[in-house]
């Protein structure tokens, strides 16, 4: 089990990881979610022992790694930007590490074959990483940090800098390289819930070097602890309007109200953050927000529709390309039964399907 | 495309031509008798002159001259590689320093640290004569071979660090931290792993070290008193009442020949090292 207590590193007065706690076991895969800049890779550097803490300590299996020098953690970790040996060829790539760990003879040709192999680059063995396609090289990473079979292994976005398809693809093949190495602590960042989602045992959300909230991906989606967090989990992110509840209505700033759903009821009257999903935030002819649409993106095979609405910006996320433009009027109406409800702080009171005592 | 293709060709062949055509111009001096220097210009061997090798002769001591340029040639060889070679192993260890870490003290950072080393070339050789020359006489290494390669160090050592310190800056830091997670210990990273992508840094860095301490004229005029001559020294010294361009010209052939070698040598490791494919 990898432990980590209360890790902080400033580096010239910029805070990287602020007080860190979390514990991972082996066989599992952690998900570090936040947007860029949120401490997901410095924390990774740190457990690796790249990055050095100004406090806290780690632990592996009891043992105390924390000034315990890179080379001997027996860590591996995959960059976000695709990082290989230039002058060595593929097999020589994933050779390397292994020759160093001690492996030689025909015990090293059957690990290098075999992870050759596993990323499907048996037939690309003899070329150099720049003869490669991005998502090739990337395995070419892969697979020579899953090859050492580290007790502990790290990767950084590691499809950051892929294309749509190659994403999809890779992201599938993850979870069958994984599921073999039940000894490994695997560490994963991520800025994508899909992403997180798929892989993750656990979720970590992280925001300027703080952990605000772990637990399971859908416990974490479905419940966010505050309004930081829906933001983070939330891809388009989730409107969040001022408002009330009064004489069992919801009434948002512009006046617009709407019943109040069963799962508020139990919320008394008073002033809130009301929390949104923009796929639960739907185009009317009549009734709902009007508003003028500020940014519309179309994405593959779906809508991000901006609505600069009275009560605040509305995002809707509508399937289907749609030939909205910006300037145009917009009435939109909002699902009362997928509202979340958020204190005056930002923190969450009831979240739909949320069972309150 | 053809029209581009063309104006590159004709571009290195002038090129070509304008790089070449003074070292033609001293190769055929050389084996002109005086009359074809001093009698108007003279171009085609067998047509204008009968080309001899008085030129050569002369500067191995032949046909009565004193000078002979072997053994200069040695010193030049052993104190311009030798302080070339330690130039080369102290800038690289140094200018990796630079490069991978961050140095402070006070106002003072990496930058300033290369700007100072490279400050010192500013200086005008005959600035530092004089505590050279204390120096090197409080040391016992007047007129010494060890000497001038500690002189010559001193001048080259700046030209290695200012080059093999953006070489290493064009390495990514990323391949050093994931060469040290894959077991690697921080020397065994620079050697087996960061040396071997420096060839074309080493090798630029090499050359200029080694041009710029061949050269080098000053110092070993100031430094000896004729125990030690190396060859730019010698190949003044030819020079008498009558200047014999056909000596000087043989000897300025002799004495590029060892550069027009190591050129050839090390050229094949300027294309090795290519980084593409390190990061995308």
């Amino acid at each position: 089990m990898l432990e980590a207590r209360n890790l902080s590193v400033a580096v010239d007065d910029e805070t990287f990881l602020d007080d860190i706690s979390f514990t991972a076991e082996p066989g599992r895969i952690y998900v570090l979610m936040g947007r860029t800049g949120a401490g997901k890779t410095s924390l990774m550097r740190a457990i690796g022992g790249l990055l050095p803490l100004d406090q806290g300590s780690l632990h592996f299996e009891g043992e105390d790694i924390t000034h315990m020098p890179v080379w001997k953690r027996d860590a591996a970790m995959v960059y976000q930007q695709f990082i290989n040996y230039p002058n060595k060829t593929v097999r020589e790539n994933i050779e390397f590490p292994l020759k160093k760990a001690g492996l030689k003879g025909a015990e090293l040709s059957a690990r290098v074959e075999d992870y050759l192999a596993k990323v499907g680059l048996t037939e690309f063995a003899k070329r150099k990483p720049s003869q490669l396609s991005g998502g090739q090289q990337q395995r070419v990473a892969l697979a020579r940090s899953l090859a050492r079979h580290t007790r502990i292994l790290m990767l950084d976005e590691p499809l950051m800098n892929l294309d749509f398809k190659l994403r999809e693809q890779l992201r599938e093949e993850f979870l069958g390289l994984f599921s073999g190495e039940s000894d490994v602590v695997t560490l994963y960042a991520t800025t994508e819930i899909t992403e997180a989602m798929m892989l993750g045992y656990e979720l970590i959300v992280m925001h300027e070097g703080r952990i605000l909230q772990s637990g399971a991906p859908a416990e974490v989606f479905e419940q966010p602890k505050n309004i930081q967090v829906a933001q983070i989990v939330n891809d388009p992110p989730m409107t969040v309007i001022d408002g009330r509840i009064s004489d069992r209505h919801l009434v948002f700033a512009s006046g617009y109200k709407i019943p109040t759903p069963p799962h508020l009821v139990a919320l008394g009257d008073g002033s809130y953050q009301f929390g949104i999903r923009a796929n639960d935030i739907r185009p009317v002819s009549a009734g709902g927000e009007s508003g003028s649409i500020g940014f519309v993106e179309v994405s593959g095979s779906e809508t991000v529709v901006y609505l600069m609405a009275e009560s605040g910006e509305l995002v809707l996320l509508l399937e289907g390309i749609h030939d909205y433009e910006a300037g145009q009027s917009l009435r939109a109406d909002i699902d009362p039964d997928r509202v979340f409800a958020f204190d005056k702080g930002g923190d969450l009171l009831i979240a739909p399907g949320m069972k309150v005592a | 495309m053809v029209i581009k293709r063309i104006l590159a060709t004709l571009f290195v062949t002038l090129w070509s031509v304008f790089v070449l055509l003074p070292l033609l111009w001293a190769l055929v001096t050389s084996f002109k008798p005086p009359e074809a220097v001093n009698f108007g210009a003279t171009y085609l061997p067998f047509v204008e002159f009968t080309p001899n090798l008085d030129g050569w002769s002369a500067i191995f001591g032949g046909g009565g001259a004193t000078t002979n340029l072997v053994p200069p040639l040695f010193n030049s060889v052993a104190i311009t590689f030798g302080a070339a070679a330690i130039s080369l192993v102290l800038g690289t260890v140094t200018s990796y320093g630079l490069s991978r870490f961050r140095y402070k003290a006070g106002f003072i950072k990496n930058q300033d640290i290369v700007f100072f080393f490279i400050s010192q070339r500013i200086m005008p050789p005959i600035v530092l004569s004089f505590p050279f020359f204390l120096m090197l006489r409080n040391l016992g290494l007047l007129d010494t071979r060890s000497g001038l390669i500690l002189v010559s160090i001193a001048g080259l050592l700046p030209i290695v660090v200012w080059l093999m310190v953006d070489f290493f800056n064009g390495i990514p830091k990323e391949l050093d931290e994931m060469a040290m997670l894959e077991g690697y210990s921080p020397f065994e990273v620079f050697g087996r792993v960061i040396l071997p992508l420096m060839a074309p840094g080493l090798t630029v860095a090499g050359m200029f070290a080694v041009i710029f301490g061949w050269n080098d004229f000053f110092y070993p005029l100031v430094l000896t008193f004729g125990q030690i001559v190396t060859l730019p020294v010698a190949i003044v010294s030819l020079n008498a009442t009558i200047t014999p361009y056909w000596t000087l010209s043989a000897a300025a052939i002799f004495a590029i020949l060892p550069l027009i070698a190591f050129a050839f040598a090390i050229e094949r490791f300027l294309s090795k090292g290519s980084l593409s494919g390190a990061v995308r």
